[in-house]
C-alpha cells in the first residue's frame, strides 16, 4: 500500500503560490507545444480535405506541384477511354483537365504580396469537387476572361470584391463570384474556365493535371497498374488525390514540427528545471514528514512514487491548463506561402486525437523528468536523520 | 511476565568521516511485556539513539536486540520497515503529524500498510481517537488543534496498528505542565488498561514517576535506580 495521492495534491495546495508558478511555467510551454502541434495538423487536414479519396490524379512525374506538372491533351484523350473512369449521366468521363499558374497579388493590412494559385477548369471539376460551392456572385463563363475567387482570398486579399478586375497574363479579368472551398486548400484558389487560361498562356495543348473519379473507389490498383504499363503515358505518375495533397502538406508540416518543436524542448528544459527546483525545495521542507513515514514502515519505493506522483501532478496540471487555452487556437485561422505549392494556402489549428495524446506524452514525460532526481533524494534519506533535523 | 524487549551488549558508534563517535557502550537491558519504563540522563547520553535501535530505525554497530523474540539487528531494510509497522508505536516530541492530513488521515496512515478493509480501517481509526479524547476533531488539521491534542493524535497514530511496544521519545518535552499531565495520564492509561509496553525518554523527573521503572543512561552507560 501506498502513501495516498490526497496527500501529494494537498501538498501542492498548502504550497500554492509555488504551485501556481511553476504550473503557470509548465503549461505555458505546452500551450506552445500544443499549438506547434495543431499547426501542422492544420495544414495536413486542410489538404487532405483538398483530395478526395476516390479521386485519382494524374501528374507528370516528379513533378513536386500542380504547376511543375504538365500533360497533354492526347494523353487525357487515353486516359479517359479507360474502362475505371467514372461516367457522367451524359456518358462524358467525370473529370477535369486543369492547369494551374500563379499571380502575385496584393495582401490586406500590409504590403506583402502572395502568390495565388489560379487554377483553370473543366466543367466537370464543378461535380468532382463537391467541397466548393458559389458563396456569392455567379460563376464565370468560358472565353470571357471571368473569374470566381476562394473565400480565403476573398478575404485576405484586396480589391477581390465582386465586379473588381484582376490582372492576370496581360488581361484584366472580371471577378464574378466568391466560392467556398471550407477547410480545403480550394478556398484559396482563383477559378476560372481551363481553355481561356490555356490561350492566354500560350500553353497549346498542355494542362497542368488531369482529375478524374473512379467508377469503384477499390479499381485504384487497376487503373494506376494499366496507365504505368501504357507505352505513351511513360511520363505521367498516378496518384489518388488525397495522398497527392497529402504529400503538398508534408514539407510545411514538416517544417512547422521541425522548427516549432525545437524550440518548446528548449523551453520545456526551463520548464522542467523549475519543475525539478520546486519538488527538491519540497522534499527539504518534508524531510521530517519523510522520516516519519519512513519510520511508520513506509517504503523508499513509496516515498519515490509519492514524489513522482506529485512531479506529475505538478506537470499534468500545468499541462491541461496548457492544452485547455491551446484549444481556443482552434478559432484561429490564417494564411501562408505553403512551400509545398509555392502557393498561398489559408489554415487553422486542428486540435486532433494525435496531437491531445503527443501533448499528454510531452507533458508526463516533463513531470517525471523534472521530478526524478528529487524523488530520489527523498527516498535515499536516512531515517534517523531526517527525524532528527526537527 | 515474560521479556518483551533483550538489549545484549548493544555498543553503537557514530562515524563522521574518520572520526569514530562511540553513543553506547556495551548496554545491556531488559523490558518485560507490560512494563513502563522511563529512561532519563542528560542531554547527549545516547538516550534516542537507544530508542532509534529498539525501535528498528537504526541498528547497533555490535551486540543484539530481540523484541518479541525476534534479533532486529539482523533484518533486512524492508523486512524491518514491514516489521516497524505491526510492532512499533512511534510518539514524538514534535507530534510529527502530517500538516495537510486531518486528524483521522494522519492516524489512518499506519493502516494503509495493512490489508484492512476500508469499512475496518475507519472502525480502528474512529476508535482510538475516542480512546485519547479527540472523537469530535476527526476532520480537523494539525494546525487548528493545540499542542496537546496533536500529541494525542499521535498517540492514535501509535496505537491503532495496535503495536506490540510503544516508543515515546519525550512526548511531553514540548508541552506546558497541563498538556502534559494529561498526556502522562493517557500514556499511564494505555499501560494500565490496554496492557501497552511503553518505553519513554524524558528530562523531566516528575513525568518519569508515571513510569513504574525508571532507568538512567549516563555516558553511553546504563545505571538503575
Ligand atoms: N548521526 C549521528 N552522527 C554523529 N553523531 C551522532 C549522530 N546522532 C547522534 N549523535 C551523537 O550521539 C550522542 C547521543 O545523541 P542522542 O542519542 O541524541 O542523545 P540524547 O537523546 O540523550 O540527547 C550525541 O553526542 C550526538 O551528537
Ligand atoms: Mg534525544
Amino acid at each position: 500500500m501506498s502513501i495516498p495521492i490526497s496527500y501529494n495534491i494537498r501538498n501542492l495546495w498548502a504550497r500554492r503560490l509555488t504551485t501556481a508558478l511553476t504550473v503557470s511555467g509548465i503549461a505555458l510551454v505546452v500551450f506552445v507545444f500544443a499549438s506547434v502541434l495543431m499547426l501542422s495538423q492544420g495544414v495536413e487536414d486542410t489538404l487532405v480535405a483538398t483530395g478526395s479519396n476516390d479521386n485519382v490524379i494524374i501528374l507528370r512525374k516528379s513533378s513536386q506541384s500542380e504547376m511543375m506538372s504538365a500533360v497533354s491533351r492526347d494523353q487525357i484523350g487515353i486516359i479517359s477511354t479507360f474502362p475505371e473512369v467514372g461516367q457522367t449521366q451524359e456518358g462524358k468521363p467525370f473529370a477535369t483537365s486543369d492547369v494551374v499558374t500563379l499571380i502575385n497579388i496584393n495582401k490586406k493590412g500590409s504590403n506583402d504580396m502572395g502568390n495565388v494559385a489560379v487554377r483553370g477548369i473543366s466543367s466537370g471539376a464543378f461535380a468532382l469537387r463537391p467541397q466548393v460551392s458559389l458563396q456569392e456572385g455567379r460563376w464565370f463563363q468560358p472565353g470571357m476572361y471571368e473569374i470566381v475567387v476562394g473565400n480565403k482570398i476573398h478575404d485576405q486579399f484586396v480589391n477581390m470584391e465582386v465586379g473588381q478586375s484582376v490582372q492576370i497574363g496581360s488581361k484584366l479579368w472580371t471577378i464574378v463570384g466568391v466560392i467556398n472551398g471550407g477547410k480545403t486548400g480550394f478556398a484559396s484558389e482563383v477559378w476560372t474556365d481551363a481553355d481561356i487560361v490555356m490561350t492566354e498562356f500560350n500553353r497549346g495543348t498542355t494542362y497542368s493535371t488531369y482529375t478524374f473519379k473512379l467508377k469503384d473507389v477499390n479499381d485504384f490498383e487497376t487503373i494506376k497498374t494499366k496507365l504505368e504499363t501504357e507505352q505513351r503515358l511513360q511520363d505521367l505518375e498516378v496518384k489518388r488525390e488525397q495522398e497527392f495533397y497529402l504529400e503538398q502538406s508534408k514539407f510545411m508540416a514538416g517544417f512547422i514540427n521541425g522548427l516549432g518543436l525545437f524550440i518548446t524542448v528548449i523551453f520545456s528544459f526551463g520548464a522542467m528545471i523549475g519543475a525539478m527546483i520546486t519538488m527538491y525545495a519540497s522534499v527539504a521542507n518534508r524531510t521530517v514528514e519523510i522520516g516519519t513515514l519512513r519510520a511508520l514502515g513506509f517504503r523508499r519505493t513509496s516515498i519515490l512514487t509519492a514524489f513522482l506522483i506529485e512531479a506529475v501532478a505538478l506537470s499534468s496540471i500545468g499541462g491541461i491548463i496548457g492544452l485547455f487555452l491551446a484549444s481556443f487556437m482552434e478559432f484561429v485561422s490564417f494564411s501562408t506561402t505553403n512551400f509545398g505549392s509555392f502557393s498561398e494556402l489559408a489554415f487553422g489549428f486542428s486540435l486532433s486525437g494525435s496531437v491531445i495524446l503527443w501533448t499528454v506524452v510531452f507533458f508526463l514525460i516533463m513531470g517525471i523528468a523534472g521530478g526524478f532526481l528529487p524523488a530520489v533524494r527523498a527516498s535515499r534519506m536516512n531515517i534517523i536523520n531526517a527525524l532528527r533535523s526537527s | 511476565m515474560s521479556t518483551l524487549v533483550e538489549v545484549k551488549n548493544v555498543t553503537k558508534v557514530y562515524k563522521r568521516d574518520t572520526m569514530e563517535i562511540p553513543v553506547l557502550q556495551n548496554i545491556s537491558l531488559d523490558v518485560p511485556e507490560g512494563e513502563f519504563l522511563a529512561l532519563m540522563g542528560p542531554s547527549g547520553s545516547g538516550k534516542t539513539t537507544l530508542l532509534n535501535l529498539i525501535s528498528g530505525i537504526d541498528q547497533p554497530t555490535s551486540g543484539s536486540i530481540l523484541v518479541g523474540g525476534t534479533d532486529i539487528a539482523k533484518l533486512n531494510e524492508s523486512a524491518l520497515a514491514k516489521w516497524r509497522s505491526n510492532h512499533i508505536g512511534f510518539v514524538f516530541q514534535f507530534y510529527n503529524l502530517m500538516p495537510v492530513l486531518t486528524a483521522f488521515e494522519n492516524v489512518e496512515l499506519p493502516l494503509l500498510l495493512t490489508n484492512l478493509s476500508k469499512k475496518e480501517k475507519q472502525q480502528r481509526v474512529e476508535a482510538v481517537l475516542s480512546v485519547v479524547g479527540l472523537a469530535d476533531r476527526m476532520d480537523h488539521y494539525p494546525k487548528q488543534l493545540s499542542g496537546g491534542q496533536q500529541q494525542r493524535v499521535a498517540i492514535a497514530r501509535a496505537i491503532v496498528s495496535d503495536p506490540t511496544l510503544i516508543i515515546g521519545d519525550e512526548p511531553t518535552g514540548d508541552l506546558d505542565r497541563k498538556s502534559a499531565e494529561e498526556i502522562l495520564v493517557l500514556l499511564s492509561r494505555l499501560n494500565s488498561e490496554f496492557k501497552k509496553t511503553i518505553i519513554m525518554v524524558t528530562h523531566d523527573p516528575h513525568a518519569a514517576e508515571s513510569a513504574h521503572t525508571i532507568q538512567h543512561l549516563d555516558k553511553g552507560e546504563l545505571k538503575s535506580n
